[in-house]
């Protein structure tokens, strides 16, 4: 009974302190857990890998901000690794004005990476990589893009007219993509798959929150995407499936946090048990 | 009343009806329509921001002025957000501006501008932080609310159990099939609910729609009744 009073009378400050220490411990004593990858995840790398020719496009739709950059960040760096070690052309869009910085700052790291583990096959901004200037107007955006991406943008984000960068050679709207992955953890990832897969058949996956993830399975069902990264461990799956390749010697950010989200998981699901076992016991007293 | 109710109207009932037919005619002339149509959109939603921009001095001017509690804060958005707009258009935004160039000669064109500073080392590390108490605020919640207190509720629990350890390698650990078991939960009873959801929204959407161009719904142009 004393236990069930100390449980029914705990100060939450204690589970914020035991939560912080599931997440920070495996940072500084990493255990490696193996992972299976699941099809949705495998589908999108095996797309990028047999199914686009060499000087095919990749657009990465980069709609996230900083509040979700530990699950969405990780995914872009992979997918523009995985496309550039397949000698694709990888172009990043934005429809929200903060996702322009996480492009950027996504677009720095791969090809600073990728040209140290590399450099017998450098990667160029502007030849192989870029990122569309920002353009506010959401759905007319993605509209546009489906008649004339040139038109829509202009310039690059970087200032550069797009009509004389080379990334751009051939590329007139969705038709010349080969495949778009909209990073999101909001509903804009609707919009892209209801007007860009929707009116002009750009083939998609898609890239989400683990919270979200389950919001989009009846888009993969429909064939409307060709498979998903459902939040920190859809990144990890993926990180491990371009590892076996061995041509990107990035930082592992996703596969890093693994252990972390293990152990804050199963510290939440010991709460729940705690939580309900201290309830029942207190039922059944007041009951007597 | 006629430029603040009928027009506003008019022009959305012509443009939805024009852009519904546009859809189904494939001419050339439907096709410019439908391009300027866009040019036009994206065009109107630039200048959303400045309604923001001027939505929020005004709100945080008045908080200062009336001197509401918390009002020092509102000095703090003011300056975050003249500071941070005045670096972007004189620094330039990923690639440093001329000026900037010439006004600091060190600088050279593959440094990282001002604005995409303040993006990396302040914003990035704040907005991460705040968004990861969240946390700490589910831990606590889960343990005092999270109850089996009937059978739903006891359904919901036993699920999100599952899929809360079906999604990390740990849960592979202990049960090799669990990562299976999670993604059927997520490819059939999930799917089926969240499609019966979807179909509903998208009814209501189309409905919503059919009303603002007929002039049926006028909640959007604001004013109360």
């Amino acid at each position: 009974m004393k236990f069930i009073n100390f449980i029914n009378n705990l100060d939450k400050r204690w589970i914020y302190l035991v939560l912080a220490l599931c997440i920070i411990i495996p940072f500084i004593f990493p255990v490696g857990f193996p992972m299976k990858t699941t099809p949705p995840v495998k589908s999108i790398y095996d797309f990028i890998e047999d199914s686009i020719p060499e000087g095919g496009v990749v657009l990465i739709g980069a709609d996230y901000d900083p509040s979700t950059m530990a699950e969405l960040h990780p995914m872009a760096k992979v997918i523009a690794a995985h496309a550039l070690s397949n000698n694709l052309r990888v172009l990043f869009v934005t429809l929200y004005p903060q996702g322009a910085g996480m492009a950027q700052d996504a677009i720095d790291n791969v090809l600073r990476e990728w040209n140290k583990s590399n450099p017998d096959n450098p990667k160029k901004l502007g030849k192989d990589i870029t990122l569309l200037a920002y353009v506010p107007g959401v759905s007319a955006v993605v509209l546009k893009m489906g008649e004339d991406i040139t038109q829509t943008f202009n310039e690059d984000g970087y200032g550069n007219k797009l009509s004389e960068l080379e990334i751009m050679n051939g590329i007139k709207n969705y038709k010349d993509i080969n495949l778009m992955v909209e990073l999101a953890g909001s509903s804009v990832v609707l919009t892209w798959l209801i007007y860009a897969n929707g009116r002009y058949g750009l083939k998609m996956g898609i890239g989400t929150t683990a919270v979200s993830a389950a919001e989009y399975y009846s888009y993969l069902q429909s064939k409307q995407a060709i498979g998903m990264l459902g939040g920190l461990k859809g990144a990890a799956e993926y990180e491990h499936l371009l590892g076996k390749k061995n041509v990107y010697g990035g930082r592992k950010d996703a596969s890093i946090g693994m252990d972390a989200q293990s152990s804050a998981h199963i510290f939440f699901i010991i709460l729940i048990i705690l939580g309900n076992i201290a309830y029942f016991v207190k039922k059944k007293k007041e009951g007597k | 009343m006629f430029v603040r109710r009928t027009l506003p109207l008019l022009v959305s009932a012509i443009f939805g009806v024009a852009l519904i037919l546009q859809f189904f005619v494939p001419h050339p002339a439907s096709k410019n329509f439908y391009n300027m149509m866009l040019d036009w959109l994206i065009i109107v939603s630039a200048f959303t921001y400045l309604i923001a921009v001027q939505s929020t001095v005004e709100l945080h001017v008045t908080k200062i002025k009336r001197k509401v509690e918390g009002w020092q804060y509102s000095i703090i958005v003011l300056v975050s957000l003249f500071v941070t707009a005045a670096l972007g258009i004189f620094g330039g935004a990923f690639m440093p501006t001329t000026l900037w160039m010439k006004i600091f000669p060190s600088v050279k064109p593959s440094d990282t501008t001002p604005l995409m500073y303040t993006y990396l080392y302040m914003q990035m590390p704040m907005q991460s932080t705040i968004f990861s108490l969240l946390a700490f605020y589910m831990a606590s919640a889960a343990f005092r609310s999270f109850r089996a207190r009937s059978f739903d509720a006891t359904l919901l629990l036993i699920t999100a159990g599952i899929v809360t350890l079906g999604r990390v390698p740990l849960g592979e650990f202990i049960y090799k099939g669990l990562p299976d078991v999670v993604e059927w939960i997520l490819k059939y009873p999930n799917m089926a609910a969240q499609r019966g959801i979807l179909i509903g929204v998208q009814l209501g959407i189309i409905a919503t729609s059919i009303k603002i161009i007929l002039g049926i719904e006028r909640k959007y142009l604001g004013g109360g009744k």
